[in-house]
């Protein structure tokens, strides 16, 4: 009891400076500025050739882990979108494996216990790579991979923090700085030890249009391509946003006029 | 001002109307022929602009209330939940549906920026004083109803900063747990872990708070716009005030409100709508947080809890003081401060244009305001580093909050005993048409 009281005391009074010493090393960095087409808040549309690379990226490194529930294979042919032709939709989606409902004999399990999959339509959702939340974290060290279907607008930053993750990589950490087991050093994540290995490598992908596959690339397309998930309307919005501000500057200035023009010989 | 109607029914129809319901007539006498003093100037058209946003809410809060299920039972494999997930929908399957949701969430904000510069407004034209002391409780008490409403609204989407803003603010009623520690026996609950128990309609924030959330939130608009009936039943009595502050004193002061009034509130309407079209078409998450793309998750706390922006200055009085019923008191005493406004300002001056030293309290309580929503954003233990010394910045909170307070009840009555008014033009009209007041003519 005697010595557990001083050394309480020293804990509380020390506490606060251990903290402080720590959170200098692990606050996060701020994200790295990208300048990418859709970022300009008025005019900015989607590059359509990085939407469709970038669905490649997802579809080839990030699906093995995370999931885009929001996202069904017709988006893709949506306009505003990455613009896949109605054939290549289709194509993609019976590509893809997703879980069949119950077949004749109400079953959607196989007898070894797997689940029953058929090909895709287009009106399927992206499938998911895990079951449930608790599959995706007992396959990941713990930390479930988020879906990322707004990942872009729940993240401040938007799509330059996800660029900064995912090309923060390989950085040596500070001095004494404890990049915890199965964690990777990443100095734009909150706390810097995250439990996504690295998912880019050049070359990671093969691009059809001939583009060359670095990292920077890759993670160029790809968070174009999350942007246009998270904000699939994002064109369409802005269209009609120039159309509605001229008609309301417009508006107003006969507003105005009329308004001289009644006043006139009030004051 | 009431009461003399000058309106004339013309066809059989609107006589045979007039003498059974003179809803015509009422329409005429309050939106056309009300005489209005010839020298509002544009803070005067937020009224206007304030009815067309209540109308916004209401219109496209029940459009998506046709899309929204009110529902917390997880989705995806226990990462979503039915309400986010229906939010998500409207935004990317309803037609226009993006466009709706964008104009609610900001309309909500630019409703909010309306209300405070009305309310500003009102304080400093002396707009509460006699004989206007029951619209201005009016005024208070819609303010009091959109908190109420907002709140409740921005919990719906369930997202981590829904759910956290609604874990926060039900828990505030478990400070009263100091005033009754148990009701009934020493093992049950204090009084105010019971009233939040009764609010949340369960053990914590969950699915059944989220549908009486969203019943309360359907319901509090129409109370809303019965209030604000009254508000302009009650403004139509002793007619507007004005920058002047003086009484009107005949047909010379006043035009009719329409068309001098309506197209001057149009004016002013559509260049406050430019603004909300920019942040709904080009800025349209500009005002959210996007921990509220997240869905809710009860065992995540979010690193940082913050309300909407037009609830900062109330988060950062109730931050500042550490004693938790206290922090609460204060909460709800800076509202209902509010109520007392009319009989707090003891000057017989009612417009602070002719009022040289409470004209300068004033423009310190809006700075005041503004900083108390700055610090309310900071995280709570954040701090100042001013030329080598660390200000914590719990100290600019509390002497902030501190200042709120005084103005209301220090400077409002006391300052009139030492400051003495300018002199006030005779008459609106020949404020306007003369030479005393200039600027006084927009
Ligand atoms: C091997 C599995 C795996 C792959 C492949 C993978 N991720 Fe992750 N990702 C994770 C895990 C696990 C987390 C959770 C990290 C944490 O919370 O520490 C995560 C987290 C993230 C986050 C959220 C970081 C935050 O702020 O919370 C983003 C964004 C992300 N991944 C993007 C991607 C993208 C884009 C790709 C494809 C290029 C990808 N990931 C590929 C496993 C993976
Ligand atoms: C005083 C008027 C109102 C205010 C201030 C208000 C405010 C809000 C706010 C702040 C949100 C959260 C927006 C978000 O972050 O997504 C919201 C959501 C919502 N409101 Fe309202 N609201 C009002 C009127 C109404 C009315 C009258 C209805 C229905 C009849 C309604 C239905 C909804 C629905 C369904 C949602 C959830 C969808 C969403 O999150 O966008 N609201 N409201």
């Amino acid at each position: 009891m005697r010595i557990v009281l001083p050394l309480a005391l020293a804990a509380a009074l020390l506490a606060p400076t251990l903290a402080a010493a720590q959170t200098a090393d692990s606050e996060p960095l701020p994200p790295r500025s990208l300048d990418l087409s859709f970022q300009e808040p008025y005019f900015g549309l989607y590059d359509r050739a990085a939407l469709q690379r970038g669905y490649q990226v997802y579809k080839e490194v990030c699906s093995a882990c995370h999931s885009l529930n929001r996202i069904a294979f017709h988006d893709l042919g949506a306009p505003g979108g990455p613009g896949f032709s109605e054939a290549q939709v289709k194509a993609l989606a019976a590509a893809a494996k997703v879980p069949a409902e119950p077949n004749d004999k109400g079953e959607t399990y196989n007898s070894s216990g797997e689940r029953i999959t058929r090909p895709g339509i287009p009106a399927d959702a992206m499938p998911a790579p895990f079951a449930n939340v608790e599959a995706a974290r007992a396959a990941n060290n713990g930390a479930a991979p988020p879906d990322l279907s707004v990942i872009v607008k729940a993240r401040e930053g938007g799509a330059n923090y996800v660029y900064s993750i995912l090309t923060g990589f390989g950085q040596k950490p500070p001095p004494g700085f404890k990049v915890l087991a199965g964690k990777y050093y990443n100095p734009y994540f909150a706390g810097r030890n995250i439990s996504m290995p690295p998912p880019l490598t050049d070359g990671a992908v093969t691009y059809s249009d001939g583009t060359k596959a670095a990292i920077d690339q890759e993670a160029k397309d790809v968070v174009t391509f999350l942007s246009w998930a998270a904000e699939p309307k994002m064109e369409e919005r802005k269209q009609l946003g120039f159309e509605v501000v001229a008609f309301l500057v417009l508006l107003s200035a006969l507003l105005y006029l009329s308004y001289r023009r009644v006043w006139r010989d009030k004051h | 001002m009431s009461g003399n109607s000058t309106y004339q029914p013309k066809t059989g129809l609107t006589r045979w109307l007039d003498s059974r319901l003179p809803i015509l007539r009422l329409a005429h006498d309050t939106m056309t022929t009300f005489p209005t003093p010839r020298n509002l100037n544009v803070w005067y058209t937020f009224g206007a602009i304030l009815t067309f946003f209540l109308a916004v809410q209401i219109v496209t809060g029940i459009v998506l209330a046709m899309h929204f299920l009110p529902s917390a039972v997880l989705t995806n494999g226990g990462t979503s939940s039915v309400a986010f997930d229906s939010v998500e929908s409207i935004m990317r399957d309803v037609n226009y549906g993006w466009l709706l949701r964008y104009m609610h969430a900001n309309g909500a904000s630019m409703f909010f920026l309306a209300v405070y510069i009305h309310m500003f407004r009102g304080l400093y034209y002396g707009s509460s004083k006699a004989p206007r002391e029951i619209l201005w409780i009016l005024g208070v008490l819609i303010y009091v109803v959109m908190v109420a409403t907002a709140f409740f609204g921005y919990v719906l989407p369930w997202g981590q900063m829904s759910f956290w803003a609604a874990t926060v603010i039900t828990n505030l009623f478990s400070a009263l747990d100091q005033v009754v520690p148990h009701m009934g026996g020493a093992h049950a609950p204090g009084i105010g872990t019971m009233i939040a128990q009764w609010l949340w309609g369960g053990f914590a924030v969950g699915d059944a708070t989220l549908n009486r959330f969203f019943s309360l939130h359907y319901l509090l608009p129409f109370v809303i716009a019965g209030l604000v009936g009254l508000h302009i039943w009650a403004l139509h009595v002793p007619g507007n005030n004005n920058p002047l502050g003086i009484d009107v004193q005949g047909p010379q002061d006043t035009v009719p409100f329409h068309p001098y009034y309506t197209v001057k509130d149009g004016f002013y309407l559509c260049l406050f709508v430019i603004i909300y079209a920019f942040l709904v078409f080009f800025h349209p998450d500009f005002v959210g947080n996007p921990d509220n793309y997240t869905p809710a998750n009860p065992l995540v706390t979010p690193p940082h809890i913050v309300p909407e922006w037009y609830l900062l200055p109330f988060y950062a009085m109730l931050r500042s003081i550490p004693q938790k019923l206290f922090g609460v008191l204060v909460l709800f005493g800076a509202l209902a401060t509010l109520l007392f406004v009319p009989w707090l300002d003891t000057s017989r001056v009612r417009s602070m244009r002719f009022r040289p030293m409470m004209k300068q309290f004033f423009w310190v309580f809006v700075a005041d305001c503004i900083l108390l929503g700055y610090l309310g954003s900071q995280e709570p233990q954040a701090v100042w580093h001013l030329g080598g010394i660390d200000v914590p910045l719990l100290w600019p909170a509390r002497i902030g909050t501190l200042y709120y307070f005084v103005f209301f009840f220090v400077v409002m009555p006391f300052l009139p005993l030492i400051e003495t008014p300018l002199e006030r033009p005779k008459s609106i009209a020949e404020a306007v048409l003369g030479t005393a007041q200039p600027q006084a003519a927009e």
